[in-house]
């Protein structure tokens, strides 16, 4: 399988929003930020050209920095991004409560540094890595996927991240994973919604192995040129962007490779309504609402969702023969 | 001076209306504008609803007669927010797609929940006046009845949109709940001594 560069896109707005986003980093060293004595390094190197600096250690735990020296555009769609604004501003991220804007108004208090994930389960070499330690810097690539949530609307998003297959080589699972689960941080003191009964916490998601697997999926670390912001599942977050949205499982602290599907969060809470594959899929609704179309956030009129969101050609493979009715 | 307090309440049952207009004409609607003018709609029209149902019981209970004058303004307001959010739905976030928003309607449960709660309004509505009192007589306020299925529609409506039920759609189910509590316990206290007599008798 091949993932195609786009070549179509030449005076896009991607390149409008990145000199938007630097605008906002010459004002913000300009304006002597807090953030500059932590991360004057980082600063001083953010006047080149995106890809010619290395990323420097200690970074991905602290959010909204500059990320350089990843490789643009690895993976894009011909479509118009969603602007940073419309991105950190409209989450759903349940830890923080149900409303759109409360993971903007609620994350503010989460510490993501220092930030430790336990991979175990079926591997042979299982570990605590620092963030820093198992996202590597060369590995990080910009992947534009669009992004449909389980409620019928939609965006683009700029990601920036690692194919979570890198992590799993590195991790060595024996033959009998053949699922891996992933955990949110349980930290009620800084995610005030997990002291309400919204659902049961920590969040859980997962993958079938070949999922996990595919080049599609990753582990984002930053959006929009920058490290993730909480609201967006800082510091690491999965990406698939085939699935409906709430399988990007925010804020992982733990990956485990186990041998039984694993109890995802959104089907304890409601199986009739939410299954473990959630691939994108219009002519199957959801029990209270089609999911025929969909309504990309800054637009108007509703558009048709597209079966796996549009990366049928890549991913529809790996379902063959399967009644997707039934493993919805 | 009876007058004035009329149109002072009536300025401020519309005061959310008119921010919300003012919202949308300066560009200062959410991120998902479409989600804004349907939410704040559909939560003032249950608002309203609360205050008009809450009107019999709070003056029951504290013998504050005067509120009853502002029963058919607040009934009537919560009928404009109904709607201004049903036309929302149908102008704005199905674009007039007449054939989806009946697919809506008849297959979607909340839907038919809160379309149902809306279209128990209108002869309400449309009988509130003086004229229309006078012709019903005792009828009328049977019919007037109808806003207490209409109410529970409308808490189902809200309860079934959501994904976790938590929160908002919860208070104002529970505010429903109580309100209509009231008018079976005063039911059951009416019929009591009917029973009562005809066992001594």
């Amino acid at each position: 399988m091949i993932l195609k560069r786009d070549p179509g896109i030449s005076a896009s707005e991607i390149t409008d929003e990145r000199l938007y986003v630097r605008r906002r980093e010459f004002m913000r060293i300009a304006g002597g930020a807090a953030v500059l004595a932590a991360a004057a390094p980082l600063l001083a190197c953010s006047d080149e050209p995106v890809g010619a600096a290395g990323a420097a250690d200690g970074m991905f735990g602290a959010p909204n920095l500059p990320l350089t020296g990843y490789k643009e555009r690895a993976v894009t769609v011909d479509e118009k991004l969603n602007t940073f604004e419309e991105i950190t501003g409209y989450n759903n991220f349940y830890e923080f409560g149900t409303g759109k804007d409360d993971p903007k108004r609620y994350s503010g208090g989460l510490k993501t540094s220092p930030w430790t994930i336990k991979i175990d389960g079926l591997c042979n070499k299982p570990a605590d890595y620092h963030i820093d330690d198992l996202i590597q810097a060369n590995q990080l690539e910009e992947r534009i996927y669009r992004m449909r949530c389980v409620e019928a609307w939609s965006m683009v998003v700029p990601w920036i991240g690692v194919p979570l297959s890198k992590i799993i080589e590195r991790a060595e699972p024996t033959s009998k994973a053949t699922f891996i689960q992933f955990t949110t941080l349980l930290r009620p003191s800084q995610m005030p919604g997990q002291s309400t009964s919204s659902l049961e916490w920590p969040y859980v998601e997962g993958l079938r192995m070949d999922e996990a697997k595919h080049p599609l999926t990753i582990l984002a670390v930053g959006m929009y040129g920058k490290t993730l912001m909480n609201q967006n599942g800082a510091p690491i977050r999965l990406v698939v962007p085939w699935k409906y949205g709430f399988k990007g499982i925010k804020s992982i602290v733990r990956i485990r490779f186990v041998d039984k599907q694993p109890d995802t969060s959104w089907s304890l809470s409601n199986p009739q309504e939410y299954g473990f594959y959630s691939n994108v899929n219009p002519s199957v609704d959801h029990p209270r609402w089609t999911q025929a179309r969909e309504r990309r956030i800054g637009t108007f009129i509703p558009r048709p969702t597209l079966m796996f969101n549009g990366y049928a050609d890549q991913v529809a493979s790996m379902y063959a023969g399967m009644d997707l009715r039934r493993y919805y | 001076m009876k007058q004035a307090a009329k149109v002072s309440v009536f300025l401020l049952c519309l005061a959310p209306f008119a921010w919300l207009v003012t919202r949308a004409l300066t560009g200062r609607l959410g991120i998902n504008p479409v989600e804004d003018l349907e939410l704040t709609t559909g939560i003032w029209a249950l608002r309203f609803l609360v205050l008009t149902l809450a009107v019999t019981p709070v003056r029951r209970l504290t013998g504050w007669n005067r509120l009853i004058q502002y029963r058919r303004m607040l009934g009537l307001f919560t009928f404009f927010y109904a709607c201004v959010h049903f036309a929302v739905y149908v102008g704005v976030d199905q674009f007039f797609a007449w054939n989806l928003i009946v697919k809506d309607v008849v297959k979607r449960p909340f839907i038919t929940m809160g379309f149902t709660a809306f279209v128990l309004m209108i002869p309400l509505a449309l009988t509130s006046t003086k004229g229309w009192i006078r012709r019903l007589g005792r009828k009328w306020q049977l019919l007037h009845r109808l806003i207490y299925i209409s109410g529970v529609c409308a808490a189902v409506h809200y309860l079934w949109k959501v994904k976790v039920i938590i929160g908002s759609p919860v208070y104002y189910a529970t505010a429903i709940a109580v309100l209509l509590a009231f008018r079976v316990l005063w039911f059951l206290r009416a019929s009591k001594p009917l029973k009562a007599h005809r066992v001594t008798a």
